[in-house]
């Protein structure tokens, strides 16, 4: 909770300086907007921190949400698929890469950094060779209520926000309260002692980058919607970094076995905050990832800081409690 | 020793947080003297060398270095002085070779700033220490190809190569086998000769009789006494560390025994692909596997437990064959294994004490795949007290916990299920004489209760003292099975070495 507490002093901040500097970033039409971005990157960015709780990365997102998009505007477009069909068959796929992902890492032991930093070149290139790289669109059809999901409200909210909202809780109780969340954390933070307890390791592990595929998934078609028009060479470019940085600035250690739902949340508001000061206090855009990458780096730093502080004072206490044991340790 | 010693202490006084963890300690050793220093965990042999390595600072007595009073800050300092460590946990890099390892941090080098290494002298130089060690080893060959005992050798010359004039091992043979050790030892015979004076630290007494010259005993941080010469004898020392003869643990079992209830037939491990293993077990039983490292025992162990799927075999429990492929099959046929490294393997010691305890049958505190957490508390709390594991709470991280509650932590975790066999490997590798004998109480209990245990122990007296039965292997093969009344010390280390049952019996 620690974490979580920290991250949010400083979103608050942030909105704070930049509220008392631009008083439009609290106007209606902004705050919807940021919302709506926060759930569109929020729900890709739990499946990411499920995926770094088990120990694993990955880097493939982006390139996933260029060919998602492309293969959905030919399947809606060019094959008058029906809707949910289309909708079910992407999120399908996503889930199938995200299963070949999890195989390679789980049953040939390759690297999760090499399985999808192989799969980010790969998809970009498909998709952009599917597309002959010219970029496609859904022009302005509805395709029933795809594009009211992406871009409609529901009770002043932004659809995305709902859907990540709900994301979010069902993915809290399954991180925290459920028995597969317990074994991602155990997996984690050690893989072998896992395996030992009778977790089944390996299809734990591939099981997060599926559930991370089927985010990405729903997620993905709700970027290509937004977004309208999918030019698969820039499609969701760096955007398994945004995914990244929210889990780490939300307190998952890629270390494996450390994080949360609520920490990747925030973590995920945080970097749109960033994105939207840039804008608002007159930045030169060209700095926007100069100043998400020192914020973050800041943020982590502080962290890392304040934890050593507490480990130290952590050592103190458990001295002095040492003092009611007979034995030392020798 | 009529020369002035090369090291003394003098009253050295160690205080931990409420501890005293040494006191008054004096303890002097000649040049070219072997002084094996013996104790319990938790003796002080460990603060004292940290204090001899720099690390702590004691709060009153004095170190005297070749005569000369001295104030030892760091290992470096230590180091600087002609005092060498050799650790228990080797400390040397598998991904350079002999000479870089010997040299680390000293390569000869050349081009000025750029600091070139010189690696053929590097080479030169490394040769005559591995050559005094009886090592052959070419200086060029990658630390990775060696084994744990060409390496422990390699840190010997380094700290040769350092000009150490005192050598301090701690625990130096615990991970060596015993021609290996045998091999260690002679070299300790020759640095002697070379007039290398050598602190020994071992709970390995037979070694002690082997090799050390004096032999000072620590209990409950104080120097309990020395022995000398043929005064070193297995029992006086013994004496010396707990201060009374060693109790014989073994108990005999009350309940019936039904035999044939564990039954291995043909088990062919990768390990040992060309030996084929079965033996019967009986519930009620503690069954000891003896042996030296290396002997396929752990690999038994693994493949009954699904970890490494064994290449051929099969395993029967109440003369039904059970398919294991995985720990969770095993499990689901109640054999569990306690692992010999529980932290690695036993534990996600990262975890809380409560999330270890309930990670193997998690679903059972679960309803539609959500945790009931008051039944989770429950029985945590529960198996901490009946095991009598102690720590502030279930809330606390297994890996603050000190190495016999976390072994008792793993019983914990698995007596919350139902065990119809548990196979221990080194049940108590590390662990305090106290934790020791609860441990192998509840081995028995089990036993009593109708649990077949096999326990894989390289602990003679452990295997002596718990067990019903023994099997000693060799070289993944069965050398022979030992009943109760058959089970001595020499017969266990006779199969072990490779005889054959009949010779060892004769």
């Amino acid at each position: 909770m620690k974490k979580e507490a920290g991250i949010s002093v400083l979103l608050v901040v942030l909105c704070a300086i930049v509220a008392i500097k631009n008083p439009r970033f609290l106007g209606a039409a902004n705050l919807e907007n940021m919302a709506r971005l926060i759930g569109m990157f929020g729900i890709f960015s739990i499946g990411m921190g499920l995926v770094i709780i088990t120990g694993g990365i990955d880097l493939s997102v982006g390139s996933v949400f260029a060919l998602l998009g492309i293969v959905l505007t030919m399947m809606l477009r060019e094959w008058h698929w029906f809707w949910a069909v289309a909708v079910l068959a992407v999120i399908a796929g996503t889930m199938a890469l995200g299963w070949f992902h999890g195989l390679l890492i789980t049953k040939a032991r390759m690297q999760p950094f090499i399985v999808t930093l192989c799969g980010l070149l790969f998809y970009r290139g498909l998709a952009r060779y599917i597309a002959h790289d010219e970029t496609k669109g859904f022009i302005n059809e509805n395709f029933g209520p795809l594009r009211e999901l992406a871009t409609g409200s529901v009770l002043g909210l932004p659809m995305p926000f709902v859907l990540f909202l709900v994301t979010a809780v069902v993915m809290w109780i399954v991180l925290h309260r459920s028995v597969y969340g317990r074994y991602l954390f155990a997996v984690g933070r050690n893989e072998e002692a896992a395996r030992y307890s009778g977790v089944n390791s390996r299809a734990i592990i591939a099981s997060s980058y599926v559930v991370s595929g089927a985010l990405a998934g729903i997620a993905g078609i709700l970027i290509a919607f937004y977004t309208n028009s999918i030019s698969p060479s820039t499609h969701g470019n760096f955007y398994e970094l945004y995914g990244i940085a929210a889990a780490v600035l939300g307190g998952c250690s890629l270390r494996g076995g450390e994080g949360s739902i609520l920490g990747i949340a925030i973590g995920t508001a945080l970097l749109q905050v960033l994105q939207n000061l840039v804008n608002l206090l007159g930045i030169d855009s060209s700095l926007n990832f100069a100043v998400m990458g020192a914020v973050i780096l800041i943020g982590v730093l502080a962290d890392e800081l304040l934890s050593a502080r507490r480990q130290a004072r952590k050592v103190l206490v458990a001295a002095d409690a040492a003092k009611a044991r007979p034995n030392p340790s020798d | 020793m009529n020369a002035p010693p090369l090291l003394e202490l003098k009253g050295i006084t160690k205080r931990f947080p409420g501890v005293l963890a040494l006191h008054d300690v004096s303890l002097a050793v000649g040049q070219g003297e072997v002084v094996a220093l013996i104790g319990e965990n938790g003796a002080g042999k460990s603060t004292l060398m940290k204090i001899l390595g720099g690390v702590h600072a004691a709060d009153a007595g004095t170190i005297e270095f070749d005569g000369r009073p001295v104030t030892i800050r760091n290992v470096a300092e230590a180091i600087a002085l002609g005092i060498g460590f050799i650790h228990q946990e080797l400390n040397v890099l598998d991904n350079l070779d002999v000479a870089g390892n010997i040299f680390l941090g000293r390569e000869p080098t050349w081009g000025g700033g750029l600091r070139l290494i010189r690696r053929q002298e590097m080479n030169r130089l490394a040769e005559p220490y591995l050559r005094r060690l009886g090592l052959e080893v070419s200086p060029r060959r990658s630390l990775r190809e060696l084994s744990i005992a060409q390496q422990q050798m390699v840190e010997i010359a380094k700290a040769l190569s350092q000009n150490a004039r005192l050598l301090i091992m701690d625990e130096p043979t615990s991970c060596l086998t015993l021609s290996e050790t045998d091999r260690l030892l002679a070299a300790i015979k020759d640095l002697r000769a070379d007039g290398v004076s050598i602190i020994y630290i071992t709970h390995r007494l037979g070694e002690v009789q082997q090799c050390a010259d004096r032999v000072v005993a620590l209990r409950d941080g104080r120097n309990v006494g020395s022995l000398e010469g043929d005064q070193i004898r297995h029992d006086a020392m013994v004496r010396l560390m707990v201060g009374r003869d060693l109790q014989n643990f073994y108990v005999h079992p009350k309940g019936a025994k039904k035999p044939g209830y564990f039954q291995v037939r043909r088990l062919r491990t990768r390990a040992h692909p060309r030996c084929r293993i079965s033996f019967d077990a009986a519930a009620g039983e503690i069954l000891g596997f003896a042996g030296l490292v290396g002997a396929g025992r752990s690999e038994m162990a693994q493949a009954v437990f699904g970890v490494d799927t064994p290449l051929e075999g099969e395993v029967l429990v109440e003369g039904k064959p059970v398919a294991i492929r995985s720990p969770r099959e095993a499990m689901a046929h109640g054999i569990y294994l306690v692992p010999e490294d529980r932290r690695n393997t036993g534990l996600v010691t990262e975890m809380t004490v409560r999330e270890n305890v309930t990670l193997p049958g998690l679903r059972r505190y679960a309803t539609a795949g959500l945790i009931r957490r008051a039944s989770e508390v429950q029985v945590a709390k529960r198996q901490c007290a009946t095991l009598n594991v102690k720590t502030p709470s279930v809330e606390a991280r297994a890996l603050n916990l000190s190495g016999g509650n976390q072994q008792k932590l793993v019983l914990a975790k698995w007596l919350a299920l139902e065990p119809r066999v548990l196979i221990f490997d080194e049940p108590t590798r590390g662990i305090d004489v106290g934790a020791k004998a609860e441990i192998y109480r509840l081995m028995r209990d089990l036993a009593e209760n109708g649990v077949t245990l096999l326990m894989i122990s390289s602990d003679m007296e452990e295997v002596l003292g718990v067990s019903d039965r023994v099997i000693v292997m060799h070289e993944g093969n069965i050398a022979g099975i030992l009943e109760r009344d058959q089970c001595r010390e020499e017969a266990i280390m006779q199969l072990a070495v490779g005889k054959t049952a009949e010779s060892a019996s004769a």
